[in-house]
């Protein structure tokens, strides 16, 4: 396997097929777009040298329900029940990097206990997050055990989402100019004892799956990103942290109430599946850490929605924005350039998922056991429906 | 491989005899949260059938459906949402909207049945088992989609209001107006309850395009007097604007008062681009009041020659003598009547039916008649004593006043009275320097008159005494005074469950003297003009007519309309009977023509 150096390598996923398939020695194979081992809706087509793929093509498209056009389509606010369904694990981005983009354009100012609810929703729906990817890259190792944990804990974390958003999924719960509402009597109290058991639950992954000579066999060495590849690539967030770089949204510009809590950039050096997966371990803690800073620091009245106008005919003033925070997988964006109607003239979302799961996993597929390719793909961390905007 | 790495997993069995996490469905019930996005729940008692949960549902997944029970109700559309679960996504977007506040959402998600079509519903007409349900998703207080509160009106302070007679309410100023027109959430329930129809969401639509020239035209479509509509209106449409049930009216008389002053008369011509043809019939009309005047103006459209018969040296009616300068400056009343004039309406000024010109003599010369005279007798107290010249009466008082006359009210004035003519006659009084009292035999909350208007009488200093009821006038000792035996009242409920009655407590009697005493108790129609033979086929009962669809009688080409012919007897009434009239009386003229015309004159 050669490194990939330098920007017109990367281009490499897009030369000619080299692979002769008549000649009986390779294997074509597709993986997904239903399968256990893939993230979401897409496929690899692989092919397979013995068990080792020599190459890997992605194809999405069976998402798309073409949210960016349908938005086109719909008043602002209507738009807000719309965004959380770009990526299905995590709907809170979406949210509020739309009311973001309105707010940025619009000059409207989101009041301060609507911006500790929003980093609350945000560190949560975080929390949620991760836990789900623990129990996607173990049982893309076999083991189902932690994935049952995980996934049971997640579901803890969105019971209070159901206390505090009306949902467990779809939460719409930051609007333009705010949230809809605030904290329930006694959330605090229930979201902290969660927190202190979520602390034990990730102690016990830790010991079972972490430390564990299996796991340790597999990811170590596998879907190696080196620093050299981390910009050629447009790698961000953890996969961009284990790869050495301290890069963190929050940290490096910060948004909401992000600069007012005390936490420091994780970051590794390996750059293979385990040190991401470890580094995701640590962000779950920093995340469970944030959590309980928030709830110390948010206040308990005051107002949480801006002074808007009527919603229900809002004629955004005519501007172009770029708005972006870091979600589990790195840097989230939205582009939102808006006419002067009731209606938003383009919306491009950018999530960390297109590049990840399309050219680096082309790339890192390369040369990888078979068996091991839903570890990788679950490694990198990516959800589809935000490729398929 | 490190030994203790092989070791670790084995963890996995410590927590092999946990209780399980996951609960047995369908033995254990899982509540929703107690804020959960269920089941949709609606009081249909409360809502009104506004359509704004239909109208911001981005999934179309809301109808607005019939329901007979709330059909004719008052601002009630009669319709109710029906949600069809084949398209909801929870987003509750429809709750956050509904200004009745009567939507929210039960807990509940689990529904099950054979019938698919029972997913498609009408929330709180068609039983569900949770509609009774106290927990689920509704609007958080302080949230809003739509701003509650209503833009301020700047008036003059009352210690110089009372200085003068100039206008109180300053109008809007154009940011004031287009934040006002904002919160507007469109669902017409105004227009409905408008006697005129008026199209008023599209013409604050108008505001907040900065169209103010379309909104003219809009407004002139069902009323010719937006200028004094825009400052007098009794605005039926704010008292049931659905906004105003959380949250505060959007001010749909300012807002038309905005557009209009934004244009200038000069312009109206150009803007309105009303064409006058000649149909070579000729329309009669008596009385150049709003009812009149609006008449007037949708027959020039027609084509029809129009005279009008007034018996004043102005035109306007009560508009122009019975409504102080102070609510509707005269230059703004003129801006109305003006514009009507130009299309070449013929006014006869100081020319009385039956006096001047007989009512016989206009059947015989006119293809038809219009017949608007108001009601311009003032109703008696029925009291003793009440011929004595310092008693004055309250249209006098207004009317003296608006034709540049002193009616000499003096310097301590009794106002009888709890209407708009009371009030009016207690503000004018206070501009003349009088310290005014006012006694009414009911509550203030019973009081007939705007509740502005009472609010603003008290703050210019008019003594309000309530549950009073005159029983004597008496000589004073000066010819210049006069005095007022009043007693006090008790109300008592009325049985049959009507509104409570004041009744007279003989021992609690109170005599005043005043300057003079403004009686304004009402006022009745004037109709000697009309022969008893006439007058019988008019079919009049309590002094007023009862015309049929088209505000036409059984007497051939006689229309009748405004406060003489409605129960309603305010000007957006006479307004909108002159524009019915005037359809009934083209129908009369072109019976051929009826659907082009009734098109034309919308």
């Amino acid at each position: 396997m050669t490194l990939v150096t330098g920007h017109s390598a990367a281009l490499d996923f897009a030369q000619p097929d080299p692979v002769d398939l008549s000649s009986g020695k390779y294997v074509k194979l597709w993986q997904g777009p239903q399968h256990p081992g893939i993230t979401g809706n897409m496929s690899l087509e692989l092919v397979l040298d013995g068990d080792t793929i020599i190459e890997c093509k992605t194809h999405v498209g069976y998402l798309h329900r073409g949210f960016e056009k349908l938005m086109e389509q719909r008043t602002f606010i209507q738009n807000f029940t719309v965004v959380c369904r770009i990526a299905v694990p995590e709907p809170a981005f979406n949210e509020y990097l739309y009311a973001a983009a309105i707010e940025a354009i619009s000059g409207v100012q989101s009041p301060p206990r609507a911006q500790w609810l929003r980093t609350l929703n945000l560190e949560m729906m975080r929390l949620a997050s991760f836990l789900m990817w623990i129990g996607g890259q173990g049982g893309a190792f076999g083991q189902y055990t932690v994935a049952n944990w995980s996934l049971t804990y997640r579901d803890y974390v969105l019971d209070l989402f159901e206390e505090m958003t009306g949902a467990r999924i779809y939460h719409m719960y930051m609007v333009p100019g705010g949230v809809r509402a605030g904290l329930p009597a006694g959330f605090e109290k229930r979201i902290l004892k969660l927190m202190d058991d979520t602390d034990k639950l990730l102690d016990q992954i830790e010991r079972v799956m972490y430390n564990n000579v299996v796991f340790k066999a597999r990811a170590k060495g596998l879907g190696v990103i080196t620093r050299e590849m981390v910009d050629p690539y447009g790698v961000v967030g953890p996969n961009a942290r284990a790869s050495g770089f301290r890069r963190d949204l929050r940290k490096d510009e910060p948004y909401l109430v992000y600069d007012q809590l005390d936490f420091n950039v994780i970051s590794g050096s390996a750059g293979d599946a385990y040190e991401r997966a470890y580094l995701r371990l640590q962000e779950t803690r920093q995340s469970v850490n944030l959590i309980r800073q928030v709830i110390a620091g948010a206040p308990s009245d005051g107002p949480f929605q801006a002074d808007m106008p009527n919603l229900l005919h809002w004629k955004v003033p005519a501007g172009e924005t770029y708005v972006k925070a870091e979600c589990t997988r790195g840097e989230y964006g939205y582009y939102m350039v808006t006419d002067g109607t009731e209606i938003v003239r383009r919306v491009h979302v950018r999530g960390p998922s297109y590049t990840h799961a399309i050219a680096l996993m082309e790339r890192l597929a390369v040369g990888t056991n078979i068996a091991d390719i839903a570890g990788l793909m679950v490694s990198l961390h990516t959800y589809p429906p935000e490729i398929e905007r | 491989m490190n030994l203790k790495d092989l070791l670790s997993p084995f963890y996995v069995w410590q927590r092999a005899f946990e209780k399980p996490y996951t609960s047995i469905r369908p033995i254990q019930e899982r509540p929703g949260a107690a804020a959960y996005r269920g089941f949709h729940i609606n009081i249909s008692e409360e809502c009104i059938g506004c359509g704004t949960c239909h109208k911001i549902c981005q999934n179309d997944a809301i109808d607005m459906v019939r329901v007979e029970t709330y059909e004719g109700r008052s601002g009630d559309s009669g319709l109710r949402p029906r949600f069809d679960y084949g398209r909801c996504c929870w987003c509750a977007l429809c709750v956050d909207m509904c200004p009745a506040g009567s939507l929210r959402m039960s807990n509940e998600y689990t529904w099950i049945t054979s019938d698919p079509t029972e997913f498609h519903f009408t929330a709180g007409v068609e039983h569900t088992t949770w509609q009774d349900n106290p927990l689920g998703y509704h609007r958080a207080e302080g949230y809003h989609l739509y701003p509650p509160k209503r833009i301020e009106m700047e008036m003059l302070p009352p210690e110089v209001s009372v200085q003068s007679f100039d206008e109180v309410v300053a109008g809007y100023s154009e940011p004031q107006a287009l934040l006002e027109a904002d919160r507007c959430i469109e669902c017409g329930i105004c227009v409905a309850t408008c006697p005129a129809h008026m199209d008023v969401p599209d013409y604050i639509r108008s505001i907040r395009d900065r169209d103010y020239e379309k909104g003219l035209q809009l407004m002139y479509r069902t009323n010719p007097f937006p200028a004094t509509c825009g400052r007098i209106c009794t605005r039926r449409c704010e008292s049931v604007c659905p906004v105003g049930i959380q949250g505060e009216a959007i001010a749909i008389r300012w807002l038309k008062r905005f557009i209009v002053d934004q244009i200038q008369p000069q312009d109206y011509a150009r803007i309105l681009a009303d064409q006058t043809g000649n149909s070579g019939h000729r329309v009669a009309i008596i009385g150049a009041g709003p009812g009149g005047l609006s008449a007037a103006y949708y027959l020039r459209k027609q084509g029809h020659a129009v005279t009008v018969f007034e018996a004043q040296a102005s035109a306007g009616g009560m508009l122009r003598y019975g409504v102080p300068s102070y609510r509707l400056p005269d230059a703004d009343l003129d801006k109305d009547i003006n514009y009507i004039v130009s299309l070449g309406v013929d006014i006869r000024y100081n020319t009385r039916i039956g006096k001047d010109i007989r009512f016989e003599q206009l059947l015989q010369d006119f293809d038809a008649l219009f017949l608007s005279t108001g009601l311009s007798v003032p109703s008696s107290m029925r009291i003793h004593g009440e011929e004595h010249p310092r008693v004055l009466s309250g249209l006098q008082v207004l009317a003296d006043v608006a034709s540049g006359r002193d009616p000499g009210v003096g310097q301590k004035v009794a106002v009888i009275g709890g209407g708009n003519v009371a009030m009016d006659a207690a503000r004018v009084s206070r501009r003349l320097g009088a310290e005014v009292t006012i006694l009414y035999r009911r509550r203030i909350a019973d009081m007939p008159a705007d509740t502005e208007e009472i609010h603003e009488s008290q703050e210019e200093g008019c003594h309000i005494v309530t549950q009073a009821i005159p029983v004597e006038i008496i000589a004073a000792s000066s010819p210049q005074q006069v005095s007022i035996k009043w007693g006090e009242a008790e109300m008592v409920q009325d049985p049959k469950g009507g509104r409570p009655r004041p009744v007279l407590q003989e021992d609690r009697m109170h005599v005043e003297t005043y300057d003079c005493i403004i009686s304004a108790i009402g006022q009745g129609s004037d109709l000697e003009f009309l022969s008893k033979e006439i007058q019988d086929q008019l079919a009049i009962e309590w002094g007023k007519f009862a015309p049929g669809e088209y505000q036409h009688t059984s007497l051939q080409k006689v229309f009748v309309g405004g406060d003489v012919a409605n129960r309603t007897a305010d000007a957006i009434s006479a307004i909108e009977d002159g524009h019915h009239a005037a359809r009934g009386i083209d129908r009369f003229l072109n019976p051929d023509a009826r659907t082009h015309t009734d098109q034309e004159v919308n």
